[in-house]
């Protein structure tokens, strides 16, 4: 289970952006460092995350190697209603995390 | 004669000068950036990059994007690609329906001192570029 830091407000007024930082503990191990015995480290990066907001998207982000480590992801979102907000990552070796965060409209 | 192969020479430097940018740049990149932009020429102007230009640590390179020549709305897609890391792409940001103001942040790897370069695809399907040259003095790690 990876661990996440997601910070997200609780409540915003309707029809503001707002803004939304999510980094979760992951290596992203490139796939072009060599171990200790000199064998090529494989390859373990979050491949994708993905934020919806009511089921609606908010942003789909394709990740590369060249990101770092735990990466991190800072984006807006647009207040249209309460509901939730669900975040997925998912990568190599069939990783997939997904967290979710309630929020309140005014 | 020797005036009219100076004024010559005066009237080609220039040239030679837009053109170097582009020779500079490998043709992995240029495929990386042709992957995004579907072949949509790009234009210089709208993005901003926002890195140090002097990088301590090419571990974790904080980065930011945004658009402000352009309405969030009009914004479909922001890419990040990087000219000499053993990949090309760096990160890609397709912006859905609920997608607030168009500025992204993230932290990359930088294998050394290089090129940046923002894409973002607007709704009409034009692409603008910004280029950023960084110096890295610790370079992340690839070996």
């Amino acid at each position: 289970m990876a661990r996440t830091l997601i910070q997200a407000p609780s409540s915003v007024r309707r029809g503001d952006s707002f803004s939304l930082r999510v980094l979760l503990q992951h290596p992203m191990e490139s796939g072009f460092r060599v171990g200790a015995e000199g064998q090529v480290l494989p390859r373990d990066i979050v491949r994708r995350f993905a934020c919806s907001y009511n089921g609606e998207r908010v942003i789909e982000v394709e990740l590369f190697p060249a990101v770092a480590a735990n990466p991190y992801l800072e984006f807006s979102a647009l207040a249209s209603a309460s509901g939730t907000l669900s975040f997925v990552w998912e990568g190599d070796h069939g990783f997939v995390h997904r967290e979710q965060r309630a929020i309140t409209v005014t | 004669m020797k005036r009219r192969l100076l004024l010559a020479a005066a009237a080609g430097a220039p040239i030679v000068l837009q053109l170097r940018p582009a020779q500079a740049t490998p043709e992995a990149l240029a495929a990386a950036i042709h992957s995004f932009t579907g072949g949509t020429p790009l234009r210089e102007g709208k993005v901003r990059i926002e890195v140090a230009t002097l990088v301590d640590n090419g571990n974790t390179v904080p980065v930011s994007v945004s658009v402000p020549g352009a309405a969030p709305a009009e914004v479909a897609a922001i890419a990040l690609f990087n000219e000499r890391n053993p990949q090309s792409d760096v990160a890609r940001f397709h912006f859905g329906a609920l997608a607030g103001l168009r500025t992204v942040s993230t932290r990359i790897r930088l294998a050394t001192s290089q090129q940046l370069v923002a894409v973002a695809r607007l709704a009409d399907g034009s692409c603008w570029a910004q280029r950023v040259d960084v110096v890295v003095t610790l370079a992340a790690c690839i070996e």
